[in-house]
């Protein structure tokens, strides 16, 4: 019996064939990336010059730049120029039209995860008035933001109506040439989120990409910015556990946070993409780039993530601690089934006095997973009293996996205080026997004691998204153990 | 309720069990005694399931069934209890979430109606006095940072909420001081009905003074080489098991 996953997989396989149309359809351009190129996204998303100026800045940094390969993941090597980096959403004559068209796999997973009916629909792909009443949600819950002043829109609306926030902060944490990918994203990017809350304001809900009907075809280069100015406090969720339907390969997407003083951004991710089937292929390759400043005295800036998905993830979320008295924190759950490699951790920056930073990483390998801790704590000469406590463990199930552990450690200033822990434990046949022996099978004992490794994780994310992420590590890993 | 016969059982190709049998009815104590490496654990993680023994002859029957045909959690579900010798640790998961899985999977398997948390915490507090256990150890990872001591009075906890047909008790006295033994075996004596039959792993007579057995079986190299009343283990606190082991060399 195919397992979820491997169904999935099909369906966007199949997706992904006709992806790439180069018919006179205009909002589809061919593969390949130069000046044009640039010009032409631009022009389509009606960007002011500045804007153009900036991508195209962007695009002559990246072809200095070379592909990065110090990551320990393994792939072949990706042409650029078979790439086409801009797909208009698909026409309504293209999706499924109802629930019946869609593979009843896929539908089981949905099942699974508890999802309702309505986002089944929207997040299969199904051209129906579902969409149209999740617009009016949108529309409803974003009044609401509106009187408090907080702007949640998407990026080419911020571009649109708020172009002196963009412009202030766009790249001011992740610049242009920050890396190779983040150079590409910056060049091409499509759409993505943007947030602001104005100071003093407590963002009374969790803003989640899955409010925003835009999320959905935000497409292969996301860009995100998030803005919290001072003492004001908001929690973000991006993606979603479902499995996203999706005919890119490769994703490169750049988020920029910026907290200023005693202000509080919360974010929150639950990644799923499409893992390519048991040897790897046609899974996603997700080349991210997350950093977030903690630009003013006593500002806190907090990362979880939950990675199951992906065939490749290169993804480091970080933050810079720049303000006095600044928290960082970083908290992660990354699966690796399958023949899925994740190369992901955190770099947390501490420039200003007495900053803290917490660093927890729970990597899970099964199947023919590798999964790889990459994590960089850096204390400036400037940055008196900085304390930084690391714990990163790792869970292997299966003789096949394979988890590495690589921390950097840079201290400049005598007076940091530093800690680091780490542990390797293998999903023990002790274990599972011993649940067996009190009455639970063995899917059950995996998934708890998975759980309980992830623990210190989970209890960080939003509660209802603490309750999917269980459920989705359930299905990520099942059939893993004999 | 329990027949064992000829059971012959290895572990990577060294044979363990050699043709043990043995027959205990409800309602009835056997204890097993025997020196180190006589096979005792093996015939518990037999019993319970454990997939690392090779089980080349013999049969076991349980209720009329042959038990060996049974998965570990399919045992447990028809009410056979293993206290480990060595209780495992599960961390990040709570002793009361994993007990209320554990007795929810089972009372799921035999048709009944799963208990909520309100009515499973009521079990709880009940069961908890039985072992004198503290509260606060529900609340934390399974068996995770316990004392020697705490994990095996979590064992008979365990017992206690589950409500075993078929108890095996693996050395549960190993590392107890003597209240605590004390506490273990009044808690196993308050669970002895006339359903019920408990098998005594034990190494020492000690812990018999205060679990009485109706049978003592003796094991040496992977058989019962005598079986007898709770004199006999009194037998073997003076005498040892050399005169047994020669016994067993000649058969």
């Amino acid at each position: 019996m195919p397992t979820a996953t491997e169904t999935i997989g099909r369906l966007t396989e199949r997706e992904y064939e006709y992806g790439f149309v180069t018919e006179i359809e205009q909002e589809t351009l061919p593969p390949g990336l130069d000046e044009d190129v640039v010009r032409f996204i631009s022009r389509r998303k009606k960007e002011p010059e500045w804007l153009l100026e900036w991508r195209l800045k962007a695009l002559d940094i990246w072809r200095k730049m070379k592909e990065p390969h110090w990551a320990n993941v393994h792939y072949e090597p990706i042409d650029y120029q078979a790439i086409s980096y801009f797909a208009a959403p698909k026409s309504d004559a293209d999706r499924p039209k109802s629930l019946d068209e869609v593979d009843p796999e896929l539908l089981r997973t949905y099942e699974k995860l508890g999802i309702p009916l309505r986002e089944q629909e929207i997040l299969a792909g199904v051209a129906v008035d579902a969409v149209f009443d999740s617009v009016s949600v949108a529309t409803t819950f974003r009044d609401k933001l509106a009187d408090l002043g907080i702007v949640f829109c998407s990026f080419s609306e911020a571009v649109e109506n708020h172009p002196e926030l963009v412009k202030k902060y766009l790249g001011t944490v992740v610049p242009r040439a920050d890396n190779f990918y983040a150079a590409l994203n910056s060049a091409v990017f499509s759409d993505g989120s943007f947030v602001y809350v104005p100071k003093g304001v407590r963002c009374p809900m969790e803003l989640s990409t899955y409010f925003r009907i835009n999320a959905l075809n935000t497409g292969q280069f996301e860009r995100t910015l998030i803005v919290a100015d001072e003492g004001s406090y908001v929690s973000y969720l991006e993606g979603c556990t479902a499995p996203m339907r999706d005919e890119n390969q490769l994703h490169a997407a750049v988020v920029e946070l910026i907290a200023h003083k005693d202000a509080e951004i919360k974010y929150s991710t639950v990644q799923n993409w499409y893992p390519g089937d048991e040897n790897g292929k046609g899974g996603i390759f997700n080349f991210v780039t997350k950093r977030g400043l903690c630009e003013g005295e006593r500002s806190k800036i907090s990362w979880t993530q939950v990675e199951t998905g992906s065939a490749i993830t290169w993804k480091y979320p970080s933050c810079v601690l720049r303000g006095d008295h600044s928290v960082g924190e970083f908290y992660s759950v990354a699966v690796s089934n399958l023949k899925q490699q994740a190369d992901t951790g955190t770099k947390m920056i501490h420039l200003g006095k007495n900053t803290r930073s917490t660093i927890i990483s729970k990597g899970i390998s099964a199947g023919r997973g590798q999964n790889t801790y990459r994590g960089q704590v850096k204390i400036g000469k400037n940055a008196d009293n900085a304390r930084n406590f690391s714990q990163c463990d790792s869970m292997l199930i299966g003789d096949q996996c394979g988890a590495h552990t690589f921390p950097y450690i840079d201290v400049q200033n005598s007076t940091a205080q530093m800690e680091h822990e780490a542990s390797t434990s293998k999903i023990g046949e002790e274990q599972i026997f011993y649940c067996n022996q009190r009455g639970i099978d063995t899917e059950d004992a995996v998934s708890m004691i998975v759980n309980g490794f992830c623990k210190e994780v989970f209890k960080e994310l939003p509660m209802e998204f603490a309750v999917e992420a269980q459920k989705l590590l359930e299905v990520s890993l099942e059939g893993s153990v004999g | 309720m329990l027949k064992i016969e000829n059971l012959k059982a290895s572990v990577e190709g060294q044979e363990i069990l050699r043709g043990l049998s043995l027959e205990v009815k409800a309602g009835e104590v056997h204890a097993i005694m025997g020196p180190n490496g006589s096979g005792k654990s093996t015939l518990a993680q037999v019993l319970a399931g454990r997939e690392d023994y090779e089980i080349d002859a013999g049969s076991v029957t349980y209720d009329g069934e042959d038990l060996l045909e049974l998965a570990p959690e399919e045992r447990a579900q028809k009410g056979v209890f293993l206290a480990f010798q060595y209780p495992v640790e599960i961390p990040g998961v709570s002793n009361t979430y994993f007990l209320k899985a554990a007795l929810n999977s089972i009372r799921k398997a035999r048709g009944e109606q799963e208990l909520d948390a309100m009515e499973f915490l009521k079990l709880v507090r009940e069961k908890v006095k039985v072992v004198d256990l503290d509260e606060s150890l529900m609340k934390r990872p399974v068996n995770d940072g316990f004392s020697g001591g705490e994990k095996k009075r979590n064992e008979i906890f365990h017992m206690a909420v589950l409500e075993p047909r078929l108890a095996i008790l693996d050395e549960t006295d190993s590392g107890l001081d003597i209240d605590a033994l004390k506490t273990v075996a009044a808690g196993v004596n308050s669970l002895r009905t006339d359903g019920r039959a408990f098998l005594v792993i034990t190494h020492y007579q000690r812990l018999l003074e205060y679990i009485v057995p109706d049978v003592v079986h003796v094991m040496v190299d992977g058989r019962i080489v005598q079986s007898g009343g709770k004199e006999l283990a009194l037998e073997l606190e003076s005498k040892g098991y050399g005169w047994l082991e020669s016994k067993a060399g000649a058969a």
